[in-house]
């Protein structure tokens, strides 16, 4: 595969490292209501989809970008490419 | 001349002779000879036997499709079993014998097979060995394994060097037959980048076989002046001996170049090099293959593919046989005809099927003599060329699980469903089969790619050639005798096969496939799939497409695992890593442990001892009673900077670190998410926004990874800063008693008195007058000890200043295994107890956790499995009989309880010899293992044959307080 990324171009995937659901970036709080719940779904619970799926992937061997890569599980057709950072700061996510 | 079959004409050089052996026989050949077409010349048709009923076999095709004539190939190790005899190319002192059989070649004592050919039909096996059950694995497995396979492995090394490379262009063209040829001219002349690849050492495909004219010249004439201009042009590369083998993702395609396989010498070339091709772009120019039509005892030698026979005749100048016979339901087959008799060839019979004649049996135990036709007649035919018709070569176009769709005027499937992206099929391999059409369409399919990748150069116009008469009708098999019909010949797959698997129920393809293995062989059923599912339909009363075909994933071709390989295997599978000591410690007696791709000193042997504990053990009272160094770079050194560092720490950490003040050292415990322990380390706070985080040798690479993933993904705005520096800088521990001492020696102008730099302090230095190093004062071991870190380029200058001023305090270099004695005497932790499992509880670090703060693993420390009250703890352990030592993995039982899992109490994780407290020690977890210390339990290995009574005490073998390391 290759991964268009998008500070440096198209990129073979096998720079990459692949994480999982890009819903990993919604990390719960820890202290908020029902922090044990949420967790729990955060750390197990994942959708499968056939089809469209936000995955996150590392630039190990390149730039150390992580990315958030919308990839069609059954195509492998890649159709949007941005940087997790943007994704989580999108999300409300700050410090 | 000793090649009795050789007649005029051909691609091959005559000027050259070469000589090569077959079964230990010296024959004759030329350059531009397969060893298919050199063994024609020569007159040999029996070349093997087949898979199941050992039959004489001869050669069959003229390519790379071949089910019959494989051999194997050289001696020794480089030995090559079931290669194909028709793609190889013959060299001066090329060796090939053949394969499968026992005994001669000739006489084969498994040929009984055959004549217990009605006991050994599909699905045999699954029928047969299933009583009694005892004889499955003593008797039936070693029996069927020895009779079954074709060549054999040499069973040593492989001994040729294989490479990988990357190629990109605008479009990869996949065959260089007319279509391939058309189109790279059309797109090399516009100026794309194109790549040119071909499974065959020449150029051409079937213009090289046939007597058919491009433009005003002989086709294969044209083909070799296309390959000139081609060769011209700096934009094209033109790769022969190369098979693009599969079609992945995004446009990338594997190929296969075969680069040394031709020569006597290889000159140190790797013999073949695995591409991968990055394309914008791909036309599928596979052409098509010819297949067979099935009727009684259609498998000896001589019987032949048609286009095969012309392509021995035409391009190899080889006649296959003196009196051929041609069996065909089409007009492409009736060429043959015309092309053997203006070779002088007798045409024995020329047998139409779509006018109702057919062929009912075969005679000639080692090689054809006669075919017997349906009226009665007998022919003689020393060789028999059979054309049921083409299939396109269409899989590569299915690579991403498009079927191919049916086409009932070519009787035949053609691409179909979602092609890879960026594929185009032209040529045959799209069931164009006319010349003309296929020139016409593959020009225009690379002139609508340049447009689209906006390159308007001139592209000329289409060769000339007229459409010949293709007409076929579908006729597959001939089930008119008694004989039996062969199908599949490498897998020896008959009708009848195919009919009782369609009687037994096994109806789908898919079924049918793996119930009579069916296109399962080497050749992946290039020439019989399609004969099975028309036999198949028939029997089952549904048209061909109905019936449907499997899908064709990668390889189009076998690959060999070498190449897959590459240069990744023996000591290059990964890199080696060397720590900054280690020239040092090889020259001082060093043996070397693997942990991850390092290359650690396990211990240094001194003359005199006995084996590796006298090292050991040596190493370890050194420096509890001295002083001991050890190169502990391989840790893992992450440098973090910013404003937010505490902060961020705080998050990663579960114990605090928001307050840890400048030049200190703090452990820290890493969890995962589920609340689980991760990794350990410490982490030194060089300035107010400066920390240098160690984690352990294993982990380096993964914490990092969430390093940064916990810093884009989590909390994006903090201001935190990250690099790895664990190869920047080179760290040696430094322990004992006399640390000190040698320490004070070292730095320059820095008080090390406990007041002045006590336990747990850092500090940026120098050493040895002027080398800027960093000194932390941790202790890994329990004794006074420092690590004291210099820049990497400086480690190997460090360890011999070192041991230099070290001598008067007979500073001892030690290994892993002293440290891991030393860390198991201590009751420190490591990889066998934090193996993934492990809850901060368990260790006795659960006070160390914050709990007024949100870290990784903060939500889900307190599930019932962790806080149970008889959950595992760690503990140490003590054989009750001094001179028994202990086992790892042993589990521990209370007295009097049978040894079961349901009375399992834990289990030992590491074991040591101490030789300050001269016996055998451990470290485990047991259940509620904190009150038990004075109990004593069995620990019991069966797996060792161990079973011992053991003390339970304070996981702090030694210095249960910690006196020495704050000393």
């Amino acid at each position: 595969m290759i991964i268009n990324h998008p500070l440096l171009g198209p990129r073979d995937a096998a720079e990459f490292v692949y994480l999982g659901d890009a819903s990993l970036i919604e990390r719960p709080d820890g202290f908020g209501e029902n922090a044990e719940d949420a967790m729990y779904d955060y750390v197990y619970l994942r959708d499968n989809p056939a089809g469209q799926h936000r995955e996150l992937w590392y630039h190990e061997q390149g730039d150390r970008s992580w990315l958030v890569v919308t990839r069609n599980t059954l195509t492998h057709e890649i159709t949007a490419i941005e940087l997790a950072r943007d994704v989580a700061r999108s999300k409300g996510r700050s410090r | 001349m000793n090649q009795p079959n050789r007649i005029d004409g051909g691609q091959i050089d005559r000027a050259t002779t070469l000589k090569f052996q077959f079964n230990e026989r010296w024959l004759t050949a030329h350059p531009g000879d397969t060893l298919a077409s050199a063994l024609l010349a020569n007159g040999v048709r029996l070349v093997g036997r087949s898979f199941k009923y050992h039959r004489p076999r001869g050669i069959f095709s003229a390519g790379s499709e071949e089910p019959n004539a494989l051999v194997q190939l050289h001696k020794g190790a480089a030995l090559e079993p079931n290669t194909r005899a028709t793609t190889v190319e013959v060299f001066d002192g090329l060796y090939a014998t053949s394969q499968n059989h026992r005994g001669s070649l000739e006489y084969d004592f498994l040929a009984v097979n055959d004549l217990l050919s009605p006991f050994l039909s599909a699905g045999f096996y699954y029928k047969t060995f299933m009583w009694p059950r005892a004889f499955w694995e003593k008797i039936y497995e070693p029996v069927i394994r020895s009779a079954a396979g074709l060549g054999r492995l040499s069973g040593k090394p492989d001994p040729d060097a294989y490479d990988h490379g990357y190629l990109h262009c605008d479009v990869l063209i996949i065959g260089a037959g007319p279509a391939g040829l058309t189109a790279a001219l059309a797109a090399g002349r516009a100026g794309l980048r194109v790549i040119l690849a071909d499974e065959d050492f020449r150029m051409g495909g079937r213009l090289n076989a046939e007597t058919q004219v491009v433009g005003d010249m002989e086709g294969a004439a044209w083909a070799q002046a296309a390959v000139g201009e081609l060769t011209s042009m700096n934009n094209v590369r033109l790769m022969t001996r190369t098979t693009v083998y599969g079609a992945y993702d995004h446009g990338t395609y594997g190929a296969l170049e075969r680069m040394t396989d031709h020569l006597s010498d290889s000159g140190d070339k790797p013999r073949q090099v695995l591409w991968r091709v990055y394309s914008k772009r791909a036309i599928l120019c596979a052409g098509a293959t010819e297949r067979s039509i099935a009727f009684g005892n259609n498998d000896r030698p001589g019987v032949m593919l048609a286009g095969a026979v012309r392509a021995y005749v035409n391009r190899f100048g080889v006649a296959p046989g003196r009196r051929v016979a041609v069996l065909t339901n089409n007009n492409d087959g009736l060429r043959t005809v015309d092309d053997l008799r203006a070779k002088g060839i007798e045409v024995s019979a020329v047998i139409d099927a779509r006018k109702g004649d057919y062929l009912v049996n075969t005679t000639g135990r080692k090689g054809l003599k006669s075919v017997h036709l349906n009226n009665g007649r007998r022919i003689e035919a020393d060789c028999l060329a059979v054309s049921g018709g083409w299939s396109p070569n269409v899989h590569l176009s299915s690579h991403h699980r498009g079927r191919p769709i049916w086409r009932d005027d070519i009787a035949a499937f053609v691409p179909g469903g979602e092609l890879p992206p960026g594929m185009i099929v032209a040529g045959a391999a799209n069931g164009t089969l006319t010349l003309a059409s296929i020139l016409k369409e593959a020009h225009e399919t690379a002139q609508r790619i340049a447009t689209d990748l906006g390159k308007s150069g001139p592209t000329g116009e289409p060769p000339k050639a007229s459409d010949e008469d293709f007409a076929t009708a579908p006729i597959w098999h001939i089930n008119k005798g008694k004989q039996r019909a062969w199908v599949d010949l490498q897998n020896d797959v008959t009708t009848k096969d195919v009919t009782q698997s369609h009687r037994e129920g096994f109806r789908s393809v898919e079924h049918l496939k793996r119930y009579t293995t069916l296109g399962m062989a080497t050749d992946q059923g290039k020439t019989s799939n399609m004969l099975g599912l028309a036999v198949m339909a028939e029997a089952s009363g549904k048209t061909i497409p109905e019936t449907g075909t499997t899908i064709f994933r990668p390889p189009y071709s076998p690959v060999p695992i070498g190449a897959f390989a590459g240069r990744a295997r023996g000591k290059d599978f990964r890199p080696t890593r060397r720590t900054p000591s280690h020239d040092w410690a090889s020259e001082n007696g060093a043996s070397f442990v693997e942990t991850g791709a390092w290359l650690r000193a396990e211990w240094y042997a001194r003359p005199g001892e006995r084996g590796w504990r006298d090292s050991v053990d040596r190493e370890v009272k050194a420096t509890r009673t001295g002083v001991g160094i050890c190169d502990v770079t391989t840790l893992g050194k992450i440098d973090i900077q910013g404003r937010d560092t505490a902060e961020f720490l705080n998050k990663i950490y579960a114990n605090a670190f928001l307050k840890l003040p400048v030049g200190k050292v703090r452990y820290g415990l890493m969890l995962r998410e589920d609340g689980t322990v991760y990794d350990d380390g410490t982490t030194a706070r060089l300035s107010e926004t400066h920390f240098v985080m160690t984690t352990t040798t294993a982990n380096a690479v993964l914490v990092f990874r969430n390093l940064e993933f916990a810093r884009q993904c989590l909390w994006p705005d903090l201001d935190v800063h990250l690099i790895s520096t664990t190869d920047a800088w080179a760290q040696f521990s430094v322990a004992g008693p006399k640390s000190r001492a040698l320490m004070q020696k070292a730095v320059d102008d820095l008080d090390l008195s406990n007041e002045a730099f006590p336990f747990m302090a850092c500090a940026a230095c120098t050493v040895f007058g002027g080398t800027p190093a960093r000194l932390f004062r941790i202790s890994f071991s329990g004794e006074l000890a420092y690590e004291i870190a210099v820049p990497a380029r400086y480690g190997d200058a460090m360890i011999r200043a070192m041991m230099a001023a070290g001598e008067e305090f007979n500073l001892t270099p030690y290994g892993t295994e002293a440290l891991g004695v030393m860390r198991i005497e201590k009751g420190h932790v490591a990889g066998n107890e934090l193996n993934g499992q492990t809850d901060a509880r368990m260790i006795g670090l659960g006070k160390m956790i914050s709990r007024n703060k949100d870290f990784i693993g903060a939500a889900l420390l307190d599930r019932p499995e962790q806080t149970r009250d008889d959950g595992l703890q760690l503990v140490g352990l003590r054989p009750i009989d001094a001179n028994v030592n202990l086992t790892a993995g042993a589990h521990f039982l209370n007295p009097g309880d049978p040894a079961d899992m349901a009375h399992d109490q834990g289990w030992m994780t590491s074991v040591a010899y101490s030789p300050e407290l001269g016996c055998s020690i451990g470290l485990g977890f047991l259940k509620r293992g904190s009150e038990r210390h004075g109990e004593t339990l069995r620990s019991f290995s069966p797996i060792r044959a161990q079973d011992v009574m053991v003390e339970v005490c304070s996981p702090h073998h030694i210095d249960p307080e910690g006196e020495r390391q704050r000393g």
